[in-house]
């Protein structure tokens, strides 16, 4: 295996591809969203319960999909849980640019989110994949906003 | 003989046809590259790379218009080229051959202007369950504006296409049969000869999506007696950029132009303008000069080394590919229909296609993951998408070698 591809398909990413966390639905969700990325047919919801403080207090998905897609669908749950809407938009902010290999803003106070989240940076050197990457986040912002329904195409 | 058994390569000049291919000798990525995705474009050889270059450097200026001896060159042999084309694929008039863009857009030329002017409210357009996109959502425009009415041939499990699910589909209503003559995705050939036939009898035309046909098989448009055909220069290890489609020359004549422009005239006022005839018609605008020269010198490439002698040299492969894959637990092989041309289509149950691919790539292995433009056609059989290996004129056993070699890379890499 090339290092170029052992960098892509870290095992963390190999593990939550596998086994991926949070892919049930949530209870009583408030807000959902899906998301399609038709160039290689990945599908998948994600639900999100808000508590009346704007936190989320769950937040999960459903759906198949590349290593790739789900592991970043699985890691985002993770870091998602607790987050108030406008700490995840910075967040969403901070991973887009780190799967894009953009400019990074300082996301303060999120440092152990991304340092989890940097095994994905692995697809910035390939662009088919980034939309691989950044499907589940996309929706997850569609979800938080309302738009029912997101296309990474 | 078993489909192990090594077929005598003398009979086959795969060494040289391979260096013809200048492509296929570079490395991608470090490794030797392992070109299995020629159903998506295949790589072009030397003759027809020079043929464009020749135009360029030797015979160039725009046709059909200047009185110099630059112009008369390039239109005599783009003219030429036409010639090749109608001889290539049988027909009887070179007029009947129009230079397109690419399949894409000669189905959507039929669908535009046939369509339009023939096909009514309530008339009733088949395509197969197979098809590709570019021969879904044309005739959906005509769904949309008209109130035609899509019908869809099923498909069987194995992939192919039969005759007595077509026949019940038939009627009265049938103006229009649109159907692939080989599947993109599954290789299956469809029973075009009877299709058509059988379209005939209840007063249909029919148009076949010749795009994966004319580099695996012989054509022949007259005896087939197909109304329209239409194929890729790009897959035929020709250029992109010049497609064909071949109409009957009574049909072609009564359809309205598709576009409007320069070369496709008689005369212009502004208060009313006549057509040009055949094939100038339908061919607007400054058309793709060289890939012209380039598509016939792809023709004559392939008449040299023979079109039988290249569908058997695929059958092997595809025979010695489906026999290695088959062993391969976990894998399943999607299409299976008798006959079928040298494309696998293949799932693996512990990694999704666009994982596949890029471990391949890691490995030189170019092959394509995805819905391959037939979106339809996956949801019959259940999955997001396929991984697709299709074999050329230029491949050879090794490569499918490569190829199970990689599928044991991804297995020791996903499966757990």
């Amino acid at each position: 295996m090339s290092d170029d591809l052992r960098d892509l398909y870290q095992e963390v990413i190999l593990d939550h591809g596998r086994h991926p966390r949070n892919r049930r639905m949530v209870e009583h969700a408030n807000h959902l969203a899906h998301g399609e990325n038709p160039l290689c047919g990945d599908k998948l919801t994600v639900f999100v319960k808000l508590n009346d403080q704007g936190v989320i207090e769950d937040v999960s998905f459903e759906g198949q999909g590349c290593a790739i897609s789900t592991a970043s669908a699985s890691l985002m749950t993770e870091v998602m849980i607790g987050k108030t809407e406008a700490e995840a938009e910075k967040l969403f902010g901070s991973f887009h640019a780190l799967a894009t290999g953009a400019e990074r803003e300082e996301a303060e106070g999120m440092e152990d989110e991304l340092d989890r989240l940097e095994v994905l940076a692995g697809v910035r050197d390939y662009p088919v994949r980034v939309k691989c990457a950044t499907l589940a986040w996309h929706t997850l912002q569609a979800a938080l906003h309302d738009e029912g329904k997101v296309s990474t195409e | 003989m078993s489909v192990i058994d090594r077929p005598d390569h003398t009979l086959y000049p795969i060494d040289k046809i391979r260096a013809d291919f200048p492509i296929l000798a570079k490395p991608v990525r470090g490794k030797k590259l392992v070109y299995l995705d020629s159903t998506a474009s295949a790589m072009k050889p030397h003759a027809v790379i020079e043929a464009e270059a020749q135009v360029y450097e030797e015979e160039y200026a725009n046709i059909h218009r200047g009185l110099y001896y630059l112009s008369e060159r390039a239109t005599a042999r783009y003219e030429e080229s036409r010639k090749t084309v109608q001889r290539f694929i049988g027909a009887r008039h070179a007029h009947e051959i129009i230079f397109t863009r690419n399949t894409t857009e000669s189905i959507n030329l039929v669908a535009a202007s046939y369509g339009r002017r023939f096909l009514q409210e309530g008339d009733e357009v088949l395509v197969s369950g197979l098809e590709h996109h570019s021969n879904i959502v044309p005739w959906q425009f005509l769904v949309e504006e008209k109130g035609v009415v899509l019908k869809v041939i099923p498909v069987a499990e194995d992939g192919s296409v039969r005759l007595e699910d077509y026949a019940k589909l038939l009627g009265p209503k049938t103006k229009m049969v649109a159907v692939a003559h080989i599947s993109n995705v599954l290789g299956t050939v469809l029973p075009i000869a009877e299709m058509i036939r059988l379209a005939h009898d209840v007063g249909a035309k029919v148009l076949i999506d010749g795009a994966q046909a004319v580099m695996h098989t012989h054509v022949d448009v007259a005896e087939l007696d197909c109304d329209f055909y239409a194929f890729s220069g790009h897959k035929l290890y020709g250029p992109s950029g010049i497609g064909v489609l071949y109409g009957k020359e009574a049909l072609l004549n009564a359809m309205p132009p598709y576009q409007g422009g320069g070369d496709m005239i008689a005369t212009v006022s502004f208060a009313k303008s006549s057509w040009a005839p055949l094939p100038a018609k339908f061919e607007a605008g400054t058309p793709a000069i060289a890939q012209a020269a380039g598509l016939a010198a792809a023709i004559d490439y392939v008449q040299g080394v023979g079109i039988d002698r290249i569908a058997a040299h695929e059958h092997d492969l595809l025979a010695y590919a489906t026999t290695r894959l088959n062993q391969i637990e976990g894998l399943r092989i999607i299409g299976t229909a008798p006959g079928k041309a040298a494309v696998i289509s293949f799932v693996l149950d512990y990694a999704h296609p666009h994982d596949i691919a890029q471990i391949f790539d890691g490995q030189g292995v170019a092959i394509r993951a995805g819905h391959h433009c037939a979106q339809p056609l996956m949801q019959h059989f259940c999955v997001p998408a396929t991984a697709r290996a299709s074999f050329g004129m230029y491949n050879e056993r090794s490569e499918v070698d490569a190829l199970v070699a990689a599928i044991r890379k991804v297995e020791g890499m996903f499966r757990e």
